[in-house]
């Protein structure tokens, strides 16, 4: 997300072409039909979150082109699976088509599918060294990451045929924000997977994707953990509406980093040198994923206080997770720190961060495991 | 040049060492490190807690070490008091050279340093003008100065992207006003004043008026985060704050009163809403602001901020039925208390301290009992996976009690006792715990409800089952029975009574363990299976007479002859067992209540949370010049017919390669004269 320094430095509204203003109009018109129909239901901050989020939506499609395509097809998914439902939840299970494709579950389940698919074949891709293979790759992240978006957008609606009291968005517990790690992290992937022209990546990248979507399998197969289930008074908040998705952009960016970093490391002690693109445009790519999780994350953690502010009566309380929070901003602070006035590059600050992954890990899902304190939505 | 002394020497390595680099990342690894202590071992327990998970010298060597509260230990804030210390001076350090950066073009570079520039090229000019090129660099959003040498060529000195430095500005300073807030609305003067003696935290559990004034802080205290638990129409104007192994006394400007506290619940029994309805006095002009708090909800009044944190019960009026275990043929008599708080209780002549714990009005349970999930094929997998509503069987049981009963040696019993009946296998049943430790889960015992849904039936039958009166004319019908059904021959009459007389003696003196006991000592081991399901067997048919006796004693109806009956005299024989362990000779039956909630309110007063936000907002800011504005400096040197173009950047990748190059070729374009 390297902000403009474009060679191109005619004013941005000079760049935009029609479909920029389409892509925008369309937002504009979707932001409006939804202020019209449920702004009595929002407070006035809920208001000012669809405003932001419709011109923040709407900057993003002008910065990446590909994002203008990507949200109208997930929404118009979405908005078929809802015409589908007629009001009654209990279609889920007999229309066809949300049985079996578009209710949030069954999307949720082929984006499950085809990040696996989209894992093995761009391994595939990279280790014969077919460029064909890497653009179906890039394909099935794409529909991956569509049928999940879909699946998402659908099962807020869903929470809702629950019950009006029940419907809320789906970032409150742990099965909905893996979800939520997946899709932006393979949208972040894509981004820089365009911007590099680099496929060999997505080996890599995919595999941390894998390994979430094997945990969003054994949660819901095992534990049911994707039932709705209601809010509970402390998440009742607007700000979880902002606060979890910044802080999964911070997650997903530094899952990228640690995978970029592993590909790196291999090209420097010479495996898979000859299939995978110079190790200092790995470094490049790292670095800009290191830095735009770090202003990420460093927004979620302020966020997170205002929010603590609100809900538990301090911006800080040394709870485990705000200090594993701390710890990790901390950790990528001290990596950007050395690489910049340091200069540090390559196979040191790739092991760090390799290593920095896992104290995100840590504070990510070993918080709610190991430790108990006010942060115990996401216990497993 | 003078030497430095020694001492400024020193001195100067110090701040040296304190403005560098490698000093702040160290800080940040020992807060870090010290962070994870403070997550790993949990924070603020009770001292008692702590003595006795790490023993007497670790629990001491821990305290020492201020690691129960690690975050407001004296040595922690040093940290970050050195932290503040360490970027301010960094900020001290670097800021002159930055400024002077910042502002300076660099025009007066050497051909030599800008040959020796990573991007930097030579090439012919046939067409130099210098009007053009400026022209093309303001085009392309670069600020400019010109130089004419001594030799009479020029240079033209272009850079932007000057924002990147004041990213560092933003960034560092954001730190300290961070720290800054943080430390103004920690405990740190708190601190001090334990420090010096001035504030002593109170360990006594003692009424809040009587607490001494070294205890206690007053409202001119500047920042403090404490809680206070209020009883629906009862008034608080203090909060109590943990520290250490005690408590300190928070006063506060104004009274709050709690009117009202409300839970609500979703479908499925999760808590759907907290919230208290409160008044707040002002202590000076009596204004009084009334106002409902809910969770993410606070209110603020007078810089303080009303937080609902948690809430319970506040002591609510209930009413008892005692039965006398002992003397089971009396009929129970009325009891009055109130929660959370003790009473004497004298019952069969022994004296007992009655301490009530908690009312709890709601009790939501999970009724269900679910396939086992291993059961499941794979098509119903499929199902549930699809399925994101499952209709939870949660119930609410109903009200509950918990309280022990102490007897005159200190000994305590705890019980748990519910009021509604609970339905259990298509019966009903009023449920009651017990347990003689707190450590132990409670034991329920089960006492089967009549056709009332009341437990005076198995009362009844209880003191008949103790009443050695009444065996003969019990063993009388059972025989009778026996005989009509065949069952057994005339010639056993006689035993057969005597064998009921007994089996009830030895069954109402001690429940099934007094019959086990005399089988284990009485009958050889390969007999004893054998002879119990005789006596299991007689008991059975008994229980059938215990009943009828009973009801025609107490003029009360008989009950039908049926399944559920049966499985009625069963279930009291089974209770009956058990309540010879209930361990004290009164059984009090929860009759009726009157809630009264309490509401847990947190108050907090942070002024350093204007200072914290500002912070954050600079940190912010800082981190997307810091980023995402690349400085970038351009020189072009004109003479002699040739351009020398250099470029040089904060930030080397490939984007300024590719940018070098379109700058390149634009100019040569230009230079060309075309």
């Amino acid at each position: 997300m390297e902000l403009a320094y474009s060679f191109d430095e005619r004013p941005l509204w000079q760049r935009l072409n029609l479909a920029d203003w389409l892509f925008a109009a369309l937002l504009v018109v979707a932001a409006g039909v939804t202020y019209y129909r449920y702004g009595a239901y929002m407070d006035v901050y809920e208001q000012g979150i669809l405003a932001g989020s419709t011109v923040g939506l709407i900057a993003l499609g002008w910065f990446w082109k590909a994002w203008r395509l990507f949200l109208p097809l997930a929404g118009a998914i979405a908005l078929l699976a809802i015409q589908l439902y007629q009001g009654d939840l209990a279609r889920g299970q007999s229309a066809f088509w949300l049985r079996f494709v578009l209710s949030s579950q069954s999307a949720i389940m082929w984006m499950c599918t085809l990040f696996f698919l989209a894992t093995a074949v761009y391994w595939m891709g990279l280790l014969t060294r077919s460029a064909l293979l890497g653009r179906m790759g890039s394909g099935l992240t794409w529909s991956a990451a569509v049928l999940g978006f879909a699946g998402m957008l659908t099962r807020w609606y869903e929470s809702y045929l629950i019950g009006s009291d029940i419907g809320h968005i789906p970032v409150s517990n742990l099965y909905e924000v893996f979800v939520l790690f997946c899709l932006i992290t393979a949208l972040m992937y894509l981004y820089y997977e365009a911007k590099f022209a680099a496929r060999q990546m997505g080996a890599f990248v995919l595999l941390v994707i894998s390994a979430a979507v094997g945990f969003i399998l054994w949660y819901t197969f095992d534990r049911q953990a994707h039932e709705i289930q209601p809010l509970i008074p402390a998440l009742q908040s607007w700000w979880m509406k902002i606060h979890v998705p910044a802080n999964f952009v911070g997650y997903g960016s530094f899952s990228i980093a640690a995978m970029l970093g592993i590909a790196q490391l291999l090209v420097r002690y010479g495996w898979l040198k000859d299939k995978l693109p110079s190790a200092e445009m790995l470094d490049e790519v790292m670095y800009k994923a290191i830095a735009v999780g770090f202003l990420f994350f460093t927004i979620a953690t302020i966020l997170g206080a205002m929010w603590a502010a609100d809900a538990w009566g301090g911006y800080w309380s040394w709870d485990p997770k705000e200090t594993w929070a701390l710890i990790v901003w901390l950790n990528y602070a001290a990596w950007l720190h050395v690489r910049l006035v340091k200069g540090w590059r390559g196979t040191p600050l790739a092991w760090w961060a390799v290593i920095g992954v896992f104290v995100t890990s840590f504070a990510f899902l070993g918080v709610n495991m190991f430790l108990s304190g006010l942060h115990s939505y996401g216990t497993l | 040049m003078k030497k430095p002394s020694r001492h400024a020497s020193f001195s100067y390595s110090l701040y040296e060492l304190l403005s560098s680099m490698r000093f702040a990342i160290g800080l940040l690894t020992i807060i870090a490190i010290a962070s994870v202590i403070g997550t790993v071992l949990k924070q603020n327990e009770p001292y008692p807690n702590y003595a006795f998970e790490f023993g007497q010298f670790w629990f001491v060597a821990f305290d020492w070490l201020g690691l129960y509260d690690v975050y407001h230990s004296a040595w922690f804030l040093t940290i970050l008091a050195f932290l503040v210390i360490s970027t301010s001076l960094c900020i001290l350090r670097n800021g002159p050279g930055f400024i002077k950066d910042m502002k300076a073009f660099r025009e007066k570079a050497t051909d030599s340093s800008l040959a020796a520039m990573q991007h930097s090229e030579e090439f012919e000019a046939a067409n130099a003008s210098p009007e053009q090129l400026q022209g093309y660099l303001a085009a392309k959003g670069f600020r400019l100065r010109q130089h004419r040498r001594d030799d009479g060529t020029l240079v033209l000195a272009a850079k932007k992207g000057a924002a990147n430095k004041l990213g560092y500005f933003f960034a560092h300073i954001a730190m300290v006003v961070i720290c800054l807030g943080g430390l103004l609305d920690g405990n740190l003067p708190l601190k001090l004043g334990e420090l010096f003696g001035r504030v002593v935290p109170e360990t006594r559990d003692l009424p809040q008026s009587q607490i001494p004034e070294q205890s206690r802080l007053s409202t001119r205290n500047l920042s403090f985060r404490g809680n206070v638990t209020v009883a629906e129409n009862k008034s608080a104007d203090v909060v109590f704050i943990n520290s250490g192994n005690g408590y300190l006394v928070q006063e506060l400007p104004f009274i709050v009163t709690l009117k009202k506290f409300h839970v609500d619940y979703y479908s499925n029994g999760m808590p759907k809403l907290f919230a208290s309805d409160i008044v707040v006095t002002d202590k000076a002009t009596g204004k009084e602001t009334p106002a409902t708090v809910k969770v993410n909800h606070p209110l603020i009044v007078d810089g303080v901020a009303i937080y609902q944190a948690s809430f319970g019960d506040g002591g609510s009026p209930l009413n008892f039925k005692a039965w006398n275990l002992a003397s089971p043929e009396m009929a129970p008599a009325k009891i009055e208390g109130v929660s959370l708080s003790s009473q004497p209780l004298r019952a069969n002549g022994k004296a007992y301290q009655l301490e009530f714990g908690e009312f709890r009005q709601f009790n939501i349970e999970n009724m269900e009992r679910s396939k086992a999930e291993g059961a499941k094929s794979l098509t119903e997998r499929m199902h549930d996976a699809r399925e994101v509503k499952r209709d939870k069987n949660l119930k609410n049981v109903g009200p509950s009690i918990t309280f022990k009963l102490r007897d005159e040696q200190g000994q305590a019993r705890e019980y748990h006792h519910y009021m509604s009946p609970i339905e259990q296998d298509g019966a009903s049943y009023l449920i009651a715990g017990m347990r003689k430790t707190v450590a132990e889960p409670f034991q329920y015992l089960r006492l089967p409800l009549d056709d009332d849904l009341k437990i005076d039936t198995f009362m009844r039958l209880r003191a008949a089952l103790k009443n050695p009166a009444l065996y003969d004319e019990i063993a009388r019908r059972s025989t009778a029975k026996a005989m009509q059904g065949s069952a057994i021959s005339p010639a056993m009459r006689q035993q057969f009574e005597e064998s009921v007389k007994w089996i009830l003696a030895r069954f109402g003196e001690g429940g099934f363990s007094a019959l086990e006991q005399f089988l284990d000592q009485r009958v050889p081991a390969d007999k004893r299976q054998a002879v119990a399901q005789t006596y299991i067997k007689i008991l059975q048919g008994a229980v059938v007479d215990v009943m009828a006796v009973a009801n025609e004693r107490a003029g009360a109806k008989p009950l039908t002859q049926d399944g559920r009956h049966y499985r009625f005299l069963l279930d009291s024989l089974v209770a009956a067992s058990s309540l010879n362990d209930y361990g004290v000779p009164v059984f009090l039956q929860l009759d009726g209540f009157t809630q009264v909630q309490a509401s847990g309110l947190q108050m907090t007063r942070s002024p350093g949370k204007t200072l914290v936000y500002l912070g954050s907002l600079m940190l912010v800011i800082g981190i997307v010049l810091m980023f995402y504005i690349r400085e970038v400096r351009l020189w072009i040197r004109l003479g002699n017919g040739r351009v020398r173009l250099a470029m040089t950047s904060n930030r080397h990748n490939r984007d300024l390669d590719e940018d070098f190059r379109r700058h390149r070729d634009a100019i040569q374009q230009l230079v060309r004269g075309a």
